[in-house]
């Protein structure tokens, strides 16, 4: 394994499709027209010296060092500005442009510090190896003229031009005694990430590039995406980690494990330490960007709290037992065994992860399915996204999104439903704004004021700002639109949905109680607002859907999905590029965890229990009967466990106790259990009623593969030996062996052959393919032999397109005198999910503490100012959080996120779910907010109680 | 006056100023040219109202006015007196002017007299060549100048 260097082409790829054919230095080259005649030469094989020019970023033109000769023009115009044009006779190193080169390098040495030896970007600075490119000998001015780069004069008086570094930013450096002002880092904020936080200050020779109002990075608008770092050519922003390490040796390619987006990273090693995550330009869901979290806060995987070693208990009550691998299972396996010997083969289940790979994901299912014998296997997608896969399963087909990331390069209109990309999924959002910049329209839907709605540069066309728990009623608004006003594709409606459904569907739809009039009503939403986002999602060319939490944590979540796919199918927008119904996964591999048979209903490949040729496979394979009975979902499994039934459960990388409704009522069903296995890297909150706890493995530390939000199988690679000793597919395997059966994977490869060989939409996949295309998006199988980039091209996938009614069903979460608010919950950008992993790394410094939005107003009338410490109270429950009085919420509305847990908030949520698929209800609680002095009684109980049941025992 | 503007009379007046210019094409400059021109200089919090109406960043209007050394950030004295140290005025004996009337006003370039009447503030070409050495005081131009005659010049404002 070696260090590897994507090639730069120096400026981006031209899309057109004529191609013009050039000479450079006496070699024919052919390129798509519109593309620099740097690129070109690069195509050649020709590298042309070049500082400001990178191909993340437009070319610029400022450096002059990429200047060529061209026959027939005068002068060296700069390679990176200039076009291609058929016949060109380009010339890239003659003795002129020799001359000129070595000049503007002598200029650019002559304020650059020349301590190469203890410079952190020793060895990966582009301006060392232009100097050598160039051969640059000498430099004639001196040293002593104005500069920025040393602190003193020779007269020992402080030099005004230097500026010391800034090290505010807890995962890289600016240092500007170094910066030679090519204005890269300040073009990719802007045109990669789409934040513009950096600026280039004054002129001439004061120009700096400075953070926001000449602040420092934190204190601006800065995200830590990382693009700048990446962009610069010097050691002017640089990672603190390779300050302290040094330059990588190698790099490997693998997967993030953070959110659905799943972005390809090189992981860049020093022997067996992580150096650095750098985003990988050939990854084809983040096209060489990163967001703060994948980029830089890794650090949990070294963090000391990180358990490394089995531990056992008998009881909850008592402290942790350090103990042997092999007595920590056979310990869980006899306890398992005795219970399904007490209460039967089905008072025991397991949960799947989201954060997983697909093989971990699959042997957990086939452990219940195989071993325990039920079919009590459940996932977190039961409370994100399960809506989706019910929605969009009974409409279209398939339970997944139709589109690829890139598709959304094509999209004209794009319709936002309750979700907020730029935090949520950055990287997407980054490259949603990048569209929305050349100019396609905005609609979002959502009760808050997200980024996208307005932000530098970008502004929502329409922001329809409706009350939360009424999506149903906006969705099925706009569709009333579409029909009355005749804006529908009939030809598309004809050709590919069932036309039976889809009058039936116009009779109910065109209602006039399904008016956006009437729905005013219920969303707060203006009619006219609902009518002209109607119109330009139906007219506005191609119309795009992306859609997160915000639709589906609802009562009627399978509802909206299903009004979204009603939507898209009114207006064609299904079936080739730049459209589709996209929904932004929550975690890594929600997706591949839904796949590989998570549900308790589902067989992997979304094949129902009750079919008995599915059945039959696994039947075959594995030697063992399968029920036909659906096993327990997760709320159904604390049900019962509260009523005695339900008694051991093996829980994979996943902490429900706080990522799941009704906190207390997870507690009761966690407490009544004989035997709670937690398979983790941290003693989470769910750990506080564990049994036994077995060490969990980063994803630097195995093989395996995740699928992100676009179906894209993606391999995650190993780059270093798991610190607890056991991959977390090899801890389910030893534990599936302690109860008796035969398992005997020795690579995730094998596990991978077997999804294929029994799943349909995964027939193709093999770990070869993944090696030679990078990734590839399911279905893979004969048909499709390399993947499904786009889905239903020529038809659905269930045949014709179903439209179904969406009846409008207020929740019964309502507001009241007591509780009059509706609290909403999401993401930051800087946090993910429950935080056991952020939590641990410097991503602190942007969100040490969950708080409470709420309107100026509503907070004027209960006394509340900013940073007050408040008490949120619901029917279910109360915690204490400090408020963040903001107008980015409207009024009735208070929003918080669940990222911390002290905080808490699903104390408060309630047990109301979906009424397809049990998910939670996390988007509408009623609250009523008053003043408070601290903590409440719960939290602090809860503190003690979580402080007690993490208790380890010392060694002896 | 401009020292005691309140906050929310900023964000007033900036907004009455955005709305004249907001739907021309390239709003910035004459944007912060009027405000400037209304505040004796372009206060953050008018900044901060510009960026938000105009959907920019806090970076990039920053950056665009501290490209232009025009635009202040802090107010100037109440006469402001730009003094020529381009070339032609050099070879005019511009740099010995520019000594002395530091010397005499006691203070240096950017700074503004202890009174708060005299601003100082050097410029690159006045377009007055033929006229070595040149200043401008309060935007009316003085030429063929030495140091009596700028003194002159500050008495008769002060």
């Amino acid at each position: 394994m070696t260090l590897i260097k994507e090639t730069d082409f120096g400026t981006p790829q031209s899309t057109a499709e004529k191609t013009v054919t050039i000479t450079v230095d006496g070699f024919d080259v052919s390129v798509p027209e519109g593309t620099s005649v740097m690129r070109a030469s690069m195509e050649a094989g020709i590298q042309v010296p070049k500082l400001c020019a990178t191909d993340m970023v437009d070319a610029f033109g400022s450096c002059r060092l990429c200047l060529v000769e061209i026959e027939g023009r005068r002068g060296t115009p700069a390679s990176c500005t200039t076009l291609v044009e058929e016949g060109m006779q380009v010339r890239t190193q003659t003795d002129r442009l020799k001359g000129l080169r070595r000049g503007v390098m002598e200029l650019y040495i002559s304020d650059h510090p020349l301590d190469c030896l203890t410079c952190a970007a020793n060895g990966d600075c582009e301006l060392q190896d232009m100097a050598g490119a160039v051969g640059l000998r000498d430099v004639r001015y001196g040293a002593d003229a104005q500069n920025h780069f040393k602190m003193r004069d020779g007269g020992g008086e402080v030099n005004a031009c230097w500026k010391p570094k800034d090290e505010s930013n807890p995962y890289f450096t600016y240092d500007p005694a170094k910066c030679i002002v090519c204005s890269r880092c300040v073009r990719a904020c802007e045109e990669v990430q789409g934040t513009f936080a950096l600026t280039i200050t004054g002129r001439g020779f004061d120009s700096r590039v400075t953070a926001g109002m000449s602040e420092s990075f934190l204190d601006s608008e800065c995200v830590s995406c990382g693009a700048c770092v990446q962009a610069c050519p010097t050691g002017t922003l640089q990672e603190k980690s390779v300050i302290d390490i040094g330059q990588p040796e190698r790099s490997v390619v693998t997967t993030c494990a953070y959110c659905g987006v799943g972005c390809s990273f090189k992981a860049e090693m020093r022997g067996d330490e992580l150096v650095r995550m750098v985003p990988y330009k050939d990854g084809k869901a983040n096209r060489g960007h990163s967001c703060v979290k994948g980029r830089f806060a890794y650090g949990y995987a070294a963090h000391q709290d990180r358990i490394l070693n089995p531990m056992v208990r008998e009881s909850v009550d008592l402290p942790w037992r350090e103990v042997s691998w092999d007595e920590a299972l056979s310990f869980a396996a006899n306890k398992m065994k005795g219970i399904q010997q007490q209460y039967g083969k089905e008072s025991v289940g397991v949960i799947t992860s989201s954060r997983c790979t697909n093989e971990e994901t699959f042997l957990v299912q086939k452990l219940t399915r195989a071993v325990f014998e039920n079919n009590n296997t459940d996932t977190c997608a039961r409370v994100c996204h399960s809506p989706t896969g019910y929605g969009l399963g009974q409409t279209f087909g398939t339970s997944a999104g139709t589109q690829d990331f890139d598709s959304v390069e094509h999209s004209d209109v794009v319709l936002v439903i309750g979700a907020n990309p730029t935090d949520g999924h950055p990287v997407f959002g980054s490259r949603l704004k990048k569209r929305l910049r050349q100019g396609a329209k905005l609609i979002v839907i959502d009760p808050r004021r997200t980024d996208l709605v307005k932000s530098p540069h970008i502004k929502a066309s329409h922001h329809l700002a409706l009350r939360p728990g009424t999506n149903v009623a906006i969705v099925t608004a706009m569709a009333h639109v579409i029909v009355t006003e005749g804006l529908f594709d009939e030809a598309f409606i004809r050709e590919r949905c069932d036309m039976d459904e889809f009058q039936d569907y116009v009779e109910f739809v065109s209602d006039p109680a399904n008016s956006p009039e009437a729905a005013e009503l219920l969303t707060g939403v203006p009619a006219e607002e609902v009518r002209g986002a109607a119109r330009l999602y139906a007219r506005g060319g191609n119309g795009a859907i992306y859609y997160g939490l915000g639709v589906t944590e609802h009562s009627q979540g399978s509802t909206t999905v299903i009004g979204i796919a009603n939507l898209a199918m009114l207006t064609g927008n299904i079936g080739k590029k730049g459209v589709g119904v996209n929904p932004l996964r929550g975690q890594n591999n929600v997706q591949g965890s839904c796949d590989m048979g998570s549900f308790p209903h589902e067989l992997p490949g979304y094949r129902h229990v009750k079919n008995a040729d599915a059945r039959d496979i696994y039947e075959q394979i594995w030697g063992v009967t399968i029920s036909d009975e659906p096993g327990l979902r997760i709320p159904n499994m604390l049900d019962a466990a509260v009523e005695g039934t339900f008694k051991g459960i093996y829980v994979q990388g996943e902490d429900i106790l706080q990522s799941d409704p009704d906190t207390k009522h997870v507690a009761a069903g966690l407490a009544a259990m004989e035997c709670v296995i937690v398979h983790d890297l941290f003693l989470n909150e769910t750990a506080n009623y564990a049994h036994v706890f077995l060490p969990g493995s980063t994803f630097l530390e195995k093989d395996g593969t995740f699928t992100n939000a676009e179906r894209r199988i993606n391999r995650v690679r190993k780059v270093m030996a798991p610190r607890n000793g056991y991959a977390d597919w090899e801890v389910t395997q030893l534990l599936a062996n302690a109860m008796g059966a035969n398992w005997t994977y020795t690579h995730p490869s094998q596990i991978m052959e077997e999804i294929a060989a029994t799943t349909p939409s995964f027939a193709n996949v093999t770990y070869d393919l993944l090696e030679e295309q990078g990734s590839v998006q399911w279905p893979c199988n004969e048909e499709m032999p390399e993947g499904t980039p786009t889905m239903h091209l020529d038809g659905f996938v269930r045949g014709k397109g179903r439209f179904i009614r969406t009846d409008y069903v207020a929740t019964d979460e309502k507001t009241g005198p007591r509780f009059p608010l509706l609290l909403t919950t999401g993401r930051i950008l800087s946090q993910y999910n429950v935080g056991a992993q952020t939590r641990r790394t410097d991503n602190v410094v942007w969100h040490e503490e969950d708080v409470l939005e709420i309107h100026p107003h509503d907070a004027e009338v209960r006394g509340i100012k900013d940073g007050d410490w408040l008490k949120l109270m619901s029917r279910s429950g109360e915690t204490s959080l400090r408020a963040n009085v903001t107008d980015r919420v409207s009024t009735g509305v208070v929003y918080t996120t669940f990222h911390h847990p002290a905080t808490q908030a699903n104390v408060v949520t309630t047990d109301y779910s979906d009424w397809a698929t049990n998910c939670p209800e996390y988007k509408v609680t009623a609250v009523q907010v008053s003043l408070s002095n601290g903590q409440t009684d719960w939290q602090e109980e809860y503190q003690e109680h979580a402080a007690r049941s993490r208790r380890i025992e010392a060694a002896e | 006056m401009a020292l005691q503007t309140q906050s929310q009379d900023i964000e007033k007046e900036t907004a009455a100023i955005i709305d004249v210019h907001e739907h021309q094409e390239g709003p910035l400059l004459p944007i912060l040219h009027d405000v400037q021109g209304k505040f004796g200089y372009v206060p953050e919090d008018a900044l901060l109202k510009i960026a938000d109406r105009l959907n920019l960043s806090r970076a990039e209007v920053h950056g665009t006015m501290s490209f232009y050394p025009d635009f202040r950030t802090e107010p100037a004295g109440r006469h402001v007196l730009k003094v020529c140290r381009a070339e032609a005025c050099q070879s005019m004996g511009g740099e010995k002017l520019a000594d002395d009337i530091q010397r005499d006003l006691g203070i240096k370039w950017h700074e503004t007299t202890p009174d708060g009447k005299v601003t100082l503030e050097p410029v690159y070409c006045l377009g007055l060549c033929s006229c070595a050495p040149a200043a401008m005081m309060d935007g009316n131009l003085h030429g063929r100048l030495d140091e009596d005659a700028v003194l002159k010049l500050v008495e008769e404002v002060k």
